[in-house]
């Protein structure tokens, strides 16, 4: 019985190809997408994994050198004799390859790498002189002997301290590990090695934290995209179930149980589902292996973080793709057989009961959508931290969606009325009938343009924000960087008596209002007066922080430890001084304190400006002047222009990745219109036919369906403006905030949408145009089978 | 001559054969007649129809409408004809199930362009419609459905009335009063009239009968 039973429903399938071939390709391309962003996030946050444990580097404090410069071998030594627990490490670079050098007698890592279960001992007594994984191997010198070892994180080479100053052709080192443990009654830094300081740990700030919100980020598009492929899995479901509801009563009818028969289409639905994910975890390796490399750089970008290049098949993605999708089936599967379970065994079939508009449904879908937006509301009002950011947009979009239907059934009647002429009346509540069937798709199609607006206003607003935050900052024409502070004293006596306008930074590290800081001394001038704006300050910010009064903070320390104006920061020990002014800040996501020079020298009396800023008219002469008389090389300096636009270029990658999935989500959301419309035709030919019959060309009734899509289409766009705006105000000030800790003001591009617009309407035509063309190539036997149907 | 069909043949493949259904038929309708074309199922009567409409082309042979021959209109033209001279009414799928009942009976005349509404008025009163004028097709009976059929098809004011098995999908009670009725309003609008029927009851009703099996008129 069960064979024969199976046998009968997937003949279904057999019959209509089309169906089968939208449920496998919407779950196909449901799945690749969620897939593909998983697999980025798990191979990104394998590479910090890796990074972490290889390195330990944000585990142990650091002494660095005051003046910026390495550390002498003596002075190690000294450290040592003096009871210091402290491990030499070096780090050069050979071509692309970061190489660390490290002593694994004293390493509070141990013998180099760390892994989740303790220590990965590397044999350092061997013949090889690095460790790196196969990846970094291929870009070593050929001459440097390698042990492959594939925990050890890309982009990095591992090796002993002695062999690694030899191979960089140094006896120096770059800083030394603190050992957590370390003997009481030892001597003070200061007396043992005054040219060191202590750099603490980077609490709280590794590269995994940083990055989390970029893949929270990434993650939310991938379930954005899934869902609406899911949309088109839903429909497809739906349909199928209509279609077999004749041979659902017959085969009940000739005795076969509910059971079997729920259990059958369960295992055959969801038998279906795995190969459709199937064939997506594979487009999504695909995906992820295309979208990786621009991933990367973003990351290297934004946060500096390294990750692999290469995509492994990690379970944790594909797993969790083989099960969002079978979950997801199973979901949309569970009302149909409900359906089923419920159906008398008599009941009459009616393959055209699907279409029909329910009245009862709408209004408990209005009912739905109106709970989710006041949801919305009360979150976007008292909604705290990410997930509820999060929150937000889910209720705002699944709400919208729910809504559509609604109000789509309320502007087509209202259509209706208008219509002049019986073609336009009957193009109308036409359109209206269809609406039930297509609902789905619209839906997929409105959370894709609303996505597509909301993200673009986002990218462009914060490009806007960032090109105006790099004229303010980027004031001076030329940057250089110095080496040491001799070389520092002697530019700045040059620059003096070349009559410069100089703009020295002094910078350290230190832990402000709890978070891990950046502070910075900074010469009070006309430029700095002409060109800095903030989010909000005294009336004279820049007189207190020239007379040491006061500080500027940056927006993403203001905000995270809930400070604004007029609050006081611990800037030392026994110095607390009020926030003049709060600057907006889209370089970095770390926080930042601004003091006077003079200031900043008292407080770090040792530390020299390794970066200088200098006014000049002729930048190429300045360059050449500075090489010539300091012998600065070229490769230190940079000027406005050439920083401007390297900046520009890393944030339009930043952005490459999601414009990559905003276009995948627009051709799934085609897709899914396309799959509906051609799944339809066969059903609405009885509605045609008699159209057809009265008058109406079949050229004239493809039009039509061309005319419907367009008209769908354009009223889907007018519903996605407000609603993409309003989720570009989301992601502005709520996400933006709670994810990199700033709010960014929100611009409007309204040829931008216009376009948008174009591309959702030539997407809606394109969708349209093979069923079009086929109802208008149908044969004329074929519609009047319609009528020769004796039932 | 209304309608002249002269040495029609038609055939349709079937595999890799063709299958002869229409083998030079050839009859006439003239104004104001009524015609039922009777047969067993596959003789061909409802193909017939559809040439006599305009909706299928005949292999060979001519289809004259008030002199002018569809078979050498293109697919445009004789959809304006239909819209202007000829109503139909099917067994069933006669309705366009988004319109409502008022929509659907004023549809035709409104594409022919000539709506008269104390005519539609009239019609609508003759088939006992008036109260279901805000309904939608899937709310009525099969019997209410089929006189709306009816009406929309006069409402037209069409010179020639084709019908296929207008009442098969009834009983007998509620076909013999649709029946009724459409005889009725096909005498008072002056139409012609041309019905497929089984029913020899049916066809006994009609000025002319005309018997068709395997293809040919007998």
């Amino acid at each position: 019985m069960t064979r024969a039973c199976l046998s009968a429903l997937m003949s279904h399938w057999r019959r209509n190809p089309v169906q089968i071939f939208a449920y496998l390709a919407g779950l196909a391309l449901a799945t690749a997408l969620w897939s593909g962003v998983q697999a980025i996030n798990a191979e990104a946050r394998a590479s910090y994994d890796a990074a972490e444990t290889t390195l330990g580097e944000a585990q142990f404090d650091r002494l660095v050198s005051r003046q910026g410069a390495s550390i002498d071998q003596d002075t190690y030594l000294a450290l040592r004799r003096a009871g210091w627990q402290v491990s030499p490490v070096i780090e050069g670079r050979l071509g692309a390859v970061r190489v660390v050098g490290i002593d694994p007698i004293t390493s509070p890592t141990g013998f180099g790498a760390l892994d989740a279960g303790g220590p990965l001992p590397l044999d350092f007594t061997g013949p090889a002189q690095l460790f790196a994984n196969a990846q970094t191997a291929r870009d070593l010198p050929d001459d440097v002997t390698v042990t492959l070892t594939p925990d050890i994180a890309s982009g990095v080479a591992l090796g002993d301290v002695g062999i690694v100053q030899r191979l960089l052709g140094r006896d120096d080192l770059s800083y030394l590990t603190v050992a957590p443990m370390q003997p009481m009654g030892r001597p003070d830094l200061a007396t043992v090695a005054p040219t060191l300081r202590l750099q603490p740990a980077q609490q709280g700030a590794s590269v995994a934290q940083l990055t989390d919100s970029f893949h929270l980020n990434l993650t939310a598009f991938g379930l954005l995209s899934f869902a609406v492929g899911l949309f088109i899995v839903h429909s497809t479901i739906g349909l199928a179930f209509e279609q077999r509801r004749p041979m659902i009563r017959t085969l009940r009818s000739l005795g076969v149980p509910l059971n079997t028969l729920v259990t059958l289409i369960t295992a055959e639905m969801l038998g279906l589902a795995a190969i459709g994910a199937l064939i997506g975890i594979v487009l999504g390796y695909l995906i992820a292996a295309v979208l990786l490399p621009d991933v990367a750089a973003t990351l290297r970008g934004l946060y500096g973080a390294e990750i692999s290049g290469t995509l492994q098949l990690r379970a944790e993605w594909w797993l969790s793709g083989l099960a969002i999708a079978v979950l997801g089936t199973a979901a949309a599967l569970a009302g149909r057989l409900w359906q089923i379970a419920r159906m008398p065994l008599l009941a009459s079939a009616r393959p055209r009961a699907w279409v029909m508009a329910s009245g009862a449904r709408l209004r408990v879908q209005a009912l739905g959508a109106t709970a989710l937006l006041i949801a919305a509301l009360a979150l976007s009002l008292f909604g705290q931290g990410l997930m509820a950011g999060f929150a937000l947009l889910g209720c705002l979009l699944i709400g919208a969606a729910l809504l559509l239907p609604v109000l789509f059934n309320w502007a087509l009647a209202h259509l209706q009325t208008l219509a002049k002429g019986p073609v336009w009346g009957w193009f109308w509540a036409d359109t209206r009938q269809q609406l039930p069937t297509l609902s789905l798709a619209l839906m997929a199609l409105l959370l894709a343009v609303s996505a597509n607006i909301g993200v673009s206003t986002m990218v462009s607003s914060f490009r806007t924000t960032f090109v105006a935050f790099l004229d303010q900052r980027l004031a001076p024409e030329l940057f250089v960087q110095v080496d040491d502070a001799a070389q520092s004293a002697r530019l700045e006596a040059f620059l003096t008596q070349n009559k410069a306008e100089i703009l020295p930074l002094l910078s350290t590290k230190a832990q402000i209002a709890g978070q891990p800081t950046d502070l910075y001394g900074v010469r009070v001038g006309q430029t700095y007066r002409d060109n800095w704006q903030f989010l909000g300050a005294t009336p004279a910010p820049w007189d207190a922080v020239q007379a040491g009064t006061a500080v500027i903070v940056n927006e993403q320390l203001a905000r995270r430890a809930d400070l604004w104006v007029g609050d006081s920061v611990q800037i030392s020990p026994d110095l607390d001084l009020p926030i003049a002014a709060v600057v907006g800040d889209y370089g970095n996501p770390h926080g930042q304190v601004v003091l006077s020079e003079d200031l900043f020298r008292t407080l770090h009396p040792d530390l020299a400006p390794l970066q200088f800023g200098i006014r000049t008219d002729d930048t190429d002469q300045l360059r050449a002047q500075i090489t010539a008389a300091l012998g600065i090389p070229d490769s230190a300096m940079i000027n406005q222009a050439a920083i401007k636009a390297m900046s520009l270029a890393v944030f339009d990658r930043t952005f490459t990745v999601t414009a990559a999935l905003n276009v995948l989500t627009l051709l799934v959301a085609g897709f899914a219109i396309l799959m509906t419309l051609l799944t339809l035709a066969d059903l609405r030919l009885p509605q045609l036919a008699p159209v057809w019959a009265l008058g109406l060309t079949r050229r004239t009734l493809g039009r039509c369906e061309l005319l419907r899509a367009v008209a769908l289409a354009a009223l889907v766009f007018l519903c996605a403006i407000p609603l993409g705006l309003a989720l570009a105000w989301v992601l502005l000030t709520i996400i933006n905030t709670q994810a990199f800790g700033w709010k960014l003001p929100m611009y409007l591009f309204p040829a931008d949408y216009l376009k948008l617009g174009l591309y959702a309407l030539m997407a809606a035509l394109l969708a349209a145009l093979w069923p079009a063309t086929r109802l208008m190539r149908t044969r004329p036997s074929t519609l009047l089978k319609v009528f020769a149907n004796e039932a | 001559m209304l309608l002249e069909l002269d040495d029609v043949h038609k055939s349709f493949r079937d595999s890799e054969t063709r299958v002869p259904v229409l083998q030079g038929v050839s009859f006439t309708l003239a104004a104001g007649q009524t015609l039922a074309l009777t047969g067993e199922s596959g003789s061909g009567k409802s193909t017939l129809l559809h040439i006599a409409s305009g909706l299928e082309q005949p292999d060979q042979g001519r289809v004259l409408l008030s002199g002018t021959d569809l078979t050498r209109l293109n697919d445009r033209a004789r959809a304006s004809l239909r819209r202007s001279e000829i109503a139909l009414v099917f067994q069933q799928f006669n309705l366009i199930p988004s319109l409502t009942v008022a929509a659907n009976i004023g549809f035709q005349a409104r594409l022919a362009g000539r709506a008269d509404q104390d005519h539609i008025g009239r019609i609508v009163t003759a088939l006992g419609l008036s109260d279901q004028m805000t309904k939608y097709p899937e709310a009525l009976s099969g019997g209410q459905q089929q006189r709306v059929a009816i009406a929309r098809a006069l409402a037209a004011k069409p010179k020639l009335l084709l019908a296929d098995e207008p009442t098969g999908n009834l009983d007998e009670g509620t076909a013999e009063g649709v029946l009724d009725q459409m005889m009725h309003l096909v005498a008072a609008t002056g139409a012609a009239l041309l019905i497929v029927t089984h029913s020899r009851l049916i066809a006994g009703r009609m000025d002319r009968q005309l018997h068709l099996s395997r293809g040919r008129l007998t």
